[in-house]
């Protein structure tokens, strides 16, 4: 019925691949369950499967793109002997030893321990269109669908580094690019918003944010809502990217793991400890400050040692 | 490649899904789509699982720009599965192969 593993990782981003190579090398033999494909940002590999060029990663002077960084490190971990399984944990309980974790594949698994690396997935504007214009003009991945809007006007809803990444890349294929942020500031790097400012295609709408949108079959417009004045307007666009953050994932674990009001697990202190012993986290699973892929991996780590430690104290 | 797992282009288009004695499911997909290059290896095993019941149809949308036009595709990937040279259903953005094979058997 059910199958045992010593130590399974639950995501493959950056944090559950570099907890897969510390934990494969520590003759840990882990088992990743790597999720299934998606657009959301919450497939195997993860977030950085849907960027192109990775510039800030350590080690790469000419960058390198996302998804080979990605299968890099999974090569990385398959050749210390990391096991993957390409599913999603559909339920856990670790309320008692050993912990017993579902898939979308049915397998069902026993372990000793723990690593939750889910990461976070794109939040989306919550909007009744969304559903109906997803494919059809509205996108959550620019390098996707960048390429159907050429000689078109298009539309980035956010503030961050993800938003002006996508913008910047939109504007190889559009004839302008606005970006529409619910400040009056970016939130992004110094460097991104520097270039993002300096590009000729790129118009900014501060204070606004997307109330509707409108059209069928595909997309022709948005409405916006300027959140001082209250104004409304209409914006004409051919498409229209999300990139207003992400929420973690882990609606599976609640009722087990500590988490913040917005869903981030809980560690303690320093640690990747959760509150339930044998269960680690690492990652944007339980980062909502620094959220960078070098972080993640280097959380990934500590949780592998964490993890080791923790297992030789049995 | 098994041999209900076809390359679509413009040209033959029509007559192929006139011709299929399945449903078709058309992938539109391009090299630099890298959720269109996770799902491939799935589309392969869906064609080699549901040979004599379903057809896959691959549309590169580089290289052909009327079809995804002509079906307002702006979004890869796109899967839209025809019968009777009829698009049927939708699905839009790279999926598991369970989500797949779930939404394709109720057509089939």
């Amino acid at each position: 019925m059910s199958e045992h593993r010593h130590v399974v990782i639950v995501g493959s981003g950056p944090a559950g691949l570099t907890a897969a190579i510390y934990a494969a090398r520590a003759n840990l033999a882990p088992l990743v369950i790597e999720g299934e494909p998606s657009s959301d940002s919450d497939q195997p590999g993860g977030q950085l499967m849907l960027t192109t060029e990775v510039e800030n990663f350590p080690g790469f002077p000419d960058g390198i793109m996302g998804p080979e960084l990605m299968m890099n490190c999974k090569l990385q971990a398959e050749r210390f002997g990391a096991e993957f399984l390409t599913a999603k944990v559909t339920s856990v309980d670790v309320s008692s030893r050993p912990f017993t974790i579902e898939t979308s594949v049915g397998q069902i698994f026993t372990a000793d321990a723990v690593i939750v690396a889910t990461g976070a997935r794109s939040l989306m504007l919550g909007l009744e269109a969304e559903k109906r214009l997803l494919g059809y003009g509205l996108s959550t991945c620019a390098t996707c669908d960048g390429f159907f809007h050429r000689g078109f006007e298009v539309a980035v809803v956010g503030g961050g580094d993800s938003a002006l990444e996508e913008a910047m890349f939109l504007s190889k294929f559009a004839t302008k690019v606005h970006v529409i942020h619910r400040r009056d500031e970016l939130r992004a790097s110094k460097i991104m918003a520097d270039r993002a400012r300096a590009n000729p295609k790129l118009e900014f709408i501060w204070d606004s944010v997307v109330t509707d949108l409108i059209g069928d079959p595909t997309l022709e417009a948005a409405v916006l809502k300027n959140v001082k004045t209250g104004e409304e307007t209409k914006l004409p666009v051919h498409g229209l990217f999300v990139a207003i953050g992400h929420v973690p994932n882990t609606d599976i674990f609640k009722g087990f793991l500590d988490h913040d009001e917005a869903g981030y697990l809980k560690t303690i202190g320093h640690s990747t400890y959760t509150n339930v012993d044998g269960v680690f986290a690492c990652g944007d699973v339980q980062d909502h400050v620094y959220r960078q892929a070098i972080t993640a991996a280097g959380s990934g780590c500590m949780a592998a040692i964490d993890c080791e430690r923790w297992l030789e104290a049995q | 490649m098994s041999d209900n797992l076809l390359t679509l282009t413009d040209a033959n288009f029509d007559e192929t899904l006139v011709g299929a004695d399945t449903p078709v499911l058309v992938d539109f997909w391009a090299e630099w789509c890298g959720p269109c290059k996770t799902i491939a290896p799935i589309l392969e095993q869906i064609a080699t699982e549901r040979s004599g019941q379903l057809t896959i149809g691959k549309l590169n949308v580089d290289d052909n720009l009327a079809t995804q036009a002509r079906f307002d595709v702006m979004s890869i990937p796109t899967l839209i599965l025809f019968k009777g040279g009829e698009p049927l259903v939708r699905l839009v953005g790279a999926k598991g192969k369970g989500q797949l094979l779930e939404e394709l058997d109720r057509y089939l």
